[in-house]
């Protein structure tokens, strides 16, 4: 039997295949040969079959057959084939197969092995992959190495403690007594960096070691002031600094230490505002080393100037010309932004120029900075740089850009035009990626600044004028040309020059978006409703019923059941059409929604946007009277179920849909629960509405009582918004 | 850190090196997806990025990548040390490293990653110490190979100093 070929070999024969078939086929020919060899128990080359294996594994192809290979090797006494063994129960094994147990002894044996290189390669291996159970059987073994004057051994027997806390946190005790004397100085430094990596773990998962170790901040302090001002060291030496990595990790434990404790953290008060000041800022290392102190600063009870300091240095970050740096103070000062609030606002031009960025992930940070700095007093400034950001900005940040501004616009509006501006600003700019809850809470907003009306038609209309294609902003055009065209034609606008435009040419642009390609089915509901609207705002009703009568027999179901329902208001409810359309009144505002990840607070004292569906009761012993303003906003977009009234006992609850027979009919079902042991007599439930709608309402309402149905009706109109205010009166005992 | 991938420019995985338990399934579909990602990068984009809820550190050398995932409190900028730190072991070690070095002896690559990390954290920041466990390690195995193979002898090359 020849010898099985060499590894070079092989990889240099894999290497020569043109296609993926003839590599494949290579590969199971050597996989063949192999296979055969192993079952022959050949140890000579046991070692170089599992290395090509190995190989061949990490070429895609399976390997599972060699994982018990890999177990005879590990207990080999051959160096080599411990190497390679154990190298194959890194990469084949895992801790799901039950095959990886059989490890623990060997792992056990060579943990106590006479050469310290296989120890090594035991400690290495457990504290790669080591499951909880081979954890729990060889923590005692770790924690006797942890404790020799090995410092070779010490090391890896420390960053294995990591991993069996980290897999089974509850054997950490065990390591305490170990950790006595890990930091003293006597160890010449070299476990110093996994000894406050096992330190940091331990206090980061336990709350008892974490004051226990308080008592080594002025040890830690001590070590870290020497690696500053100590001379050149060689070994240890990045481009200048001593050891970064251990100092970025001390700082890291320091941080931990120092959080929420006074005296901790006045005792690093000094080294750290020293490794701010000292620290070589021109290569990447030395910025890492200054990005860790920041963060500790941050994080501990420092002094207002050290915090100062820090925000400073996070903003030099934002001007160096390494875009790491630039991202990673940008992602920091994300997280100080709510604490430190105006240090940041200092920054607030450079973080604005990061807008325009080349690099996205700095792009959207910069985003997400801008907008928790908006305030009253940089509004229109920002809004500025955000709507030209919005302009310019990839297709992914434009639906999160522009739900920003409307938040920030609605908080901090100078006034009602520049609002209403920037709004038609967004629509006309990035009106395809504007969320569609955005399209009802418009409407509101226009809804609510009455002095604005005959404007913002007027500009709406010119927009429209000009572009049909983005559908959230038709849809708000259609809508305020419904509620609105009498001022558009009468050209009363005062804020500009009003157009002169007659009905006709209203009309017309309506009906183009009725027959345009480019109307979402959406879209020709809302311009159909808008048409029918301008029957009573319009004389040109005869051209508006036909045009409502055609859509009679449109395929779009929607379409043709608001076109009949229409015409039905021509023709049998023609009195009562006035008081169908008028127009709408002044809605009360309900809570938006921004992007969540958005901060709220702006540095100054805000007016939150208030949840106005609450109300006061007014308790009286013999009877209680709930007295519940509601506001039912009713578009196109489905309504949520509501609570409208939940005290002493009653709860109201409001849930909409359309009727399912006809879905031009809503239905409004109002459930009432009494939950008190008592009855409740004299139950009078009333709303105010538009005098087309009629309930019920019952007198008595049984004790434990779930459910009375009260049904409302409203015919034909589907999108128009409805207010209703209801009362309630009822007896408990 | 969660694990360590070096791969070429067309995709060619040439280590792997997990710090978590994961399936071979889940391992084959990250390595697939995250390399896709990074090789999409223009090359003036920053080398961190947000992939599923990890921070993925990578950079370039020559034809290879290094991309490693760590943890929401690792520091990124020192990550970035972390990875060079290797790639100055392997151009010591290899004298002048190039990606067929790597190929070729993957395991020497892996035993050098294994004596610089260990459980994802530097178990040791000295370069020269790095580099004087491999070579006595090698001195080991080559003994170790040798037909007069003497107990005595590796117990000597490797007692602690």
């Amino acid at each position: 039997m020849p010898a099985p070929i060499r590894l070079r070999e092989l990889i240099r024969t894999i290497r020569t295949a043109r296609t993926q078939a003839e590599e494949r086929e290579m590969i199971q020919k050597e996989c063949a040969a192999i296979r055969s060899s192993f079952r022959e128990e050949d140890n000579t080359y046991r070692c170089r079959n599992v290395a090509k294996l190995l190989y061949m594994h990490m070429l895609g192809y399976p390997a599972h057959f060699g994982q018990l290979e890999c177990l005879k090797l590990i207990a080999s006494q051959k160096f080599t084939d411990k190497r390679i063994g154990y190298l194959g129960a890194m990469l084949l094994l895992d801790e799901r197969q039950d095959v990886h147990l059989l490890m623990t002894n060997c792992i056990k044996n060579d943990l106590n092995h006479s050469t310290q290189y296989v120890q090594g390669l035991s400690l290495c291996t457990l504290g790669c992959m080591g499951s909880s159970e081979m954890c729990r059987d060889l923590a005692g073994e770790v924690e006797k190495l942890l404790k020799t004057s090995n410092s070779y051994l010490r090391k890896k027997a420390a960053l294995c403690a990591v991993h069996v806390i980290r897999k089974v946190p509850e054997l950490m005790e065990m390591f305490l007594p170990a950790t006595k004397n890990l930091l003293s100085e006597k160890n010449h430094g070299e476990i110093l960096h996994t000894s406050v990596v096992l330190l940091t773990e331990m206090c980061e998962r336990s709350p008892d070691m974490l004051s226990h170790f308080r008592k080594l901040v002025p040890q830690l302090v001590r070590i870290l002031k020497n690696l500053i001002m100590s001379g050149y060291s060689p070994e240890h030496d990045v481009s200048g600094i001593s050891d970064p990595f251990l100092q970025v990790r001390i700082l890291r434990l320091l941080r931990i230490l120092g959080k929420g404790d006074d005296d901790s953290s006045e005792a690093m008060n000094d080294i750290l505002a020293q490794v701010a000041t000292n620290t070589e800022t021109s290569k990447n290392v030395g910025n890492a080393i200054l990005y860790e102190t920041v963060l500790t600063i941050m994080d501990i009870k420092s002094e207002s100037g050290l915090r100062v300091l820090a925000i400073n240095i996070l903003g030099r970050f934002l001007l160096n010309n390494d875009k790491n740096i630039r991202y990673v103070a940008l992602t920091s000062l994300l997280k100080t932004v709510q604490t430190d609030h105006n240090a940041v606002q200092r920054h607030r031009s450079t973080i604005v120029d990061c807008l325009k960025d080349l690099d996205v992930s700095i792009k959207r940070r910069a985003m997400e900075l801008s907008f928790a700095l908006v305030n009253g007093n940089n509004i229109r400034g920002m809004m500025k740089e955000l709507l030209y950001f919005l302009d310019s900005c990839d297709p992914d940040f434009k639906a999160d850009c522009a739900s920003g501004i409307f938040l920030a616009a609605e908080k901090y509006a100078p006034s009602k035009r520049w609002h209403i501006d920037t709004v038609m600003r967004v629509l006309t700019t990035a009106g395809s990626y504007v969320r569609d809850d955005s399209v009802p809470n418009l409407i509101q907003l226009i809804t609510n600044s009455v002095e604005m009306h005959a404007y913002t038609v007027q500009r709406l209309y010119k927009a429209l004028l000009d572009d049909i294609s983005q559908q959230p902003l038709v849809q708000v055009a259609s809508w305020c040309i419904g509620e609105y065209g009498d001022l558009l034609v009468s050209g009363q606008c005062e804020e500009e020059e009003p157009i002169q435009v007659s009905e006709d040419e209203v009309l017309d642009v309506l009906e183009g978006l009725l027959v345009s390609n480019l109307s979402t089915p959406v879209t020709r509901a809302y311009s159909l409703t808008a048409i029918m609207k301008l029957s009573t705002r319009f004389s040109s009703v005869n051209r508006i019923k036909k045009v409502v009568s055609i859509y009679g027999s449109s395929i779009d179901v929607e379409l043709q059941q608001r076109a009949v329902e229409y015409n039905a208001l021509f023709k049998k409810y023609d009195h009562m059409r006035p008081a169908l359309l008028e127009r709408m009144p002044i809605m009360e505002k309900t809570a938006t929604n921004g992007p969540t990840d958005i901060a709220q607070t702006n540095g100054e004292t805000d007016s939150t946007i208030l949840d106005t569906k609450h109300l006061p009761s007014i308790t009286q012993p013999a009877s209680q009277v709930g007295r519940c303003n509601y506001h039912i906003c009713f578009c196109l977009a489905g309504i949520p179920p509501m609570t409208a009234y939940n005290k002493n006992g009653l709860k109201i609850e409001f849930t909409f849909e359309r009727s399912n027979p006809s879905p031009n009919i809503a239905v409004i079902t109002i459930h009432a629960t009494n939950s008190t042991e008592a009855d409740m007599t004299e139950f009078v439930f009333q709303a105010a509405v538009p005098k087309v709608c009629s309930f019920p309402s019952s007198s008595s309402f049984p004790h434990y009582a779930l459910n009375l149905f009260f049904l409302f009706f409203f015919l034909g109109i589907t999108d128009i918004l409805v207010t209703k205010k209801l009362y309630l009166t009822f007896n408990s005992m | 850190m969660q694990f360590m991938l070096l791969f070429s420019r067309q995709g060619k995985l040439r280590l792997q090196k997990w710090y978590v338990p994961l399936s071979d399934k889940e391992k084959k579909k990250i390595t697939r997806e995250l390399v896709q990602t990074v090789l999409a990068r223009k090359p003036k984009m920053c080398s961190f990025l947000e992939w599923r809820d990890l921070k993925i550190v990578y950079k370039r050398y020559a034809s290879l990548y290094f991309c490693c995932a760590i943890e929401d409190q690792d520091n990124e900028l020192i990550t970035l040390e972390i990875i060079h730190r290797y790639v100055e072991l392997l151009d010591k070690y290899f004298g002048s490293v190039c990606e067929l070095d790597i190929i070729f002896n993957f395991e020497k690559a892996y035993f050098i990653l294994d004596e610089f990390l260990l459980g994802g954290e530097a178990q040791e920041t000295s370069k020269k110490n790095v580099l004087k466990a491999i070579e006595q390690a090698d001195l080991l195995q080559e003994v170790s190979t040798q037909s007069v193979t003497s107990e005595h002898l590796c117990k000597c090359i490797a007692t602690p100093q």
